[in-house]
């Protein structure tokens, strides 16, 4: 007998939609599951490039966010190498009172006060470019900082004109971070610092540097930190050095403490990246440290 | 040749039956509460996406570690960092199955307690976990409630001895999710 042709094409369906079925019943909830989730994935942000917003003393691209207050003491005690007299430095302190608080998770302000020079400063970062993985991704994060400095020691020359303008710097910087693994963060600094006022007739009155830096986490709450601003020979002021830094940052909970050795003695770029003049080699180091303690001002909506 | 139709259809009709008992939600909420003298955490998140296959009894979980948000900016920054590792671990499953399902009848309005019991993945550790809470059915939409407590030993969650006064060894886990069937 020869089999009816619509007859094997029928049974051959019958078997298909059996093997379907049987497919769809060993088909795991757990895979209808993963592919659920596989709909709503989302541009994937690195966090936490930074444990703070400043690397040492320089900006980080970290940001404080949205309705935080960050209140950070800063200071630098003497060089080193002045000996077992000055308990190597310890007897001469140097601060800077800062307010930082965040607008929103990308733009942040900050007002301070540093005893040297008996300067006030202020600034804004805004973060441009997030590094992002997953669906959309970005290699690196980019922040632009503009910061407006004014020196208010008393002028040297009290008998001729005098304008406040000629006490007034300007700095520019961009950051380009990128977080390359959980213990490993880079950072370069491109930076421009403006005098109204030099003293010199030669002197530039842009300063042109441009910063390198980085960490390197030693556990989950402590990192080693390197900072290094290098002036372009062309464009710094005479007589002044390039800015290193190197440290670690400290977590506990509320709070960040940051030790570090450097031979700076401000902590505003106008002081730090264009106006260092300690050798770090020869011994022209600063033990300093800055306490940060965040307050959140605004909760969070949900 | 009736015979084979007849198979068919009652194969494609056994398949969308099938296919209706499953619920899900995308917008689940689960969070937790770590409660101390010194400080209470808590953390939210309401992105969670959740089944239920109510044929089987069977239920599952994903939740994506860095959707949890905090009253405190920097604690969602160290859960992610410090406790959870969210980078390594970016989420947590539970598969599990509803112990007492045949006394629950998906297609009846009514509310039914209902006891889970399944295997609870995060921060790379399996755990067995036992929880209760009450599985709510109105108008074809089932909704599930329950609280249940963990060990963050139990799953590798390390606490600083500085922060351990400030920290809760057990914490306390509240779900609540609002399920669809399955389209």
């Amino acid at each position: 007998m020869n089999p009816d042709p619509n007859m094997i094409r029928l049974r051959l369906i019958t078997l298909f939609t059996f093997f379907s079925l049987a497919a769809f019943a060993q088909d795991d909830l757990m895979k209808m599951l993963e592919e659920e989730t596989e709909k709503d994935k989302k541009p994937d942000y690195a966090t936490a490039t930074f444990k703070t917003t400043r690397l040492i003393n320089g900006h980080s691209v970290e940001n404080v966010a949205e309705g935080v207050l960050d209140f950070r003491i800063s200071h630098r005690f003497g060089y080193v190498n002045g000996g077992a007299y000055e308990l190597f430095g310890l007897d001469e302190a140097s601060m800077r009172l800062g307010l930082d608080y965040g607008l929103t998770n990308r733009w942040m302000i900050g007002i301070g006060r540093s005893t040297y020079q008996k300067q006030y400063d202020g600034f804004t970062k805004y973060k441009l470019l997030r590094q992002s993985s997953g669906t959309r991704v970005m290699p690196v994060t980019l922040s632009a900082i503009a910061s407006m400095m004014y020196k208010s020691l008393k002028d040297e020359n009290p008998d001729r004109e005098n304008y406040v303008t000629s006490k007034l710097f300007y700095s520019g910087q961009l950051l380009i971070g990128r977080k390359f693994n959980e213990s490993l963060s880079l950072q370069l600094m491109p930076t421009i610092i403006h005098y109204n006022l030099v003293q010199g007739v030669n002197d530039p009155n842009d300063v042109f540097a441009i910063g390198a830096g980085g960490r390197m986490k030693l556990s989950k709450r402590v990192s080693l930190n390197l900072e290094y601003y290098y002036q372009l020979p062309d464009y710094k002021l005479p007589g002044t050095t390039n800015s290193l830094a190197i440290g670690v940052d400290i977590e506990t909970g509320g709070h960040v403490f940051q030790l570090y050795c450097t031979n700076s003695t401000g902590m505003t770029e106008r002081t730090y990246i264009s106006e260092t003049t300690g050798n770090f080699f020869e011994g022209d180091i600063r033990l300093g440290f800055t306490i940060s303690r965040v307050f959140t001002v605004k909760k969070p909506k949900h | 040749m009736k015979q084979v139709i007849l198979i068919i259809l009652l194969c494609v009709s056994t398949l969308t039956a099938n296919s209706q008992t499953v619920y899900m939600t995308r917008s689940g909420q689960v969070s937790f509460f770590s409660k101390t003298p010194m400080e209470n955490i808590d953390g939210t998140n309401n992105e969670v996406t959740s089944l239920i296959d109510a044929s089987k009894g069977e239920i599952v979980f994903a939740i994506l570690v860095k959707s949890f948000r905090f009253e405190k900016a920097l604690m969602e920054e160290h859960f992610n960092e410090n406790y959870l590792e969210s980078t390594k671990f970016p989420k947590a499953t539970f598969q599990g199955k509803i112990t007492n399902s045949s006394s629950i009848n998906f297609t009846k309005d009514g509310s039914y307690p209902a006891t889970v019991e399944g295997d609870l993945t995060m921060h790379g550790v399996k755990q067995k976990q036992t929880a209760t809470g009450t599985i709510t059915v109105t108008n074809g939409k089932v909704s599930a409630v329950s609280t249940f407590t963990i060990k963050l030993a139990d799953y590798k969650i390390e606490i600083p001895s500085l922060v351990a006064d400030k920290i809760s060894e057990t914490i306390e886990i509240r779900v609540n999710c609002k399920y669809e069937p399955r389209s």
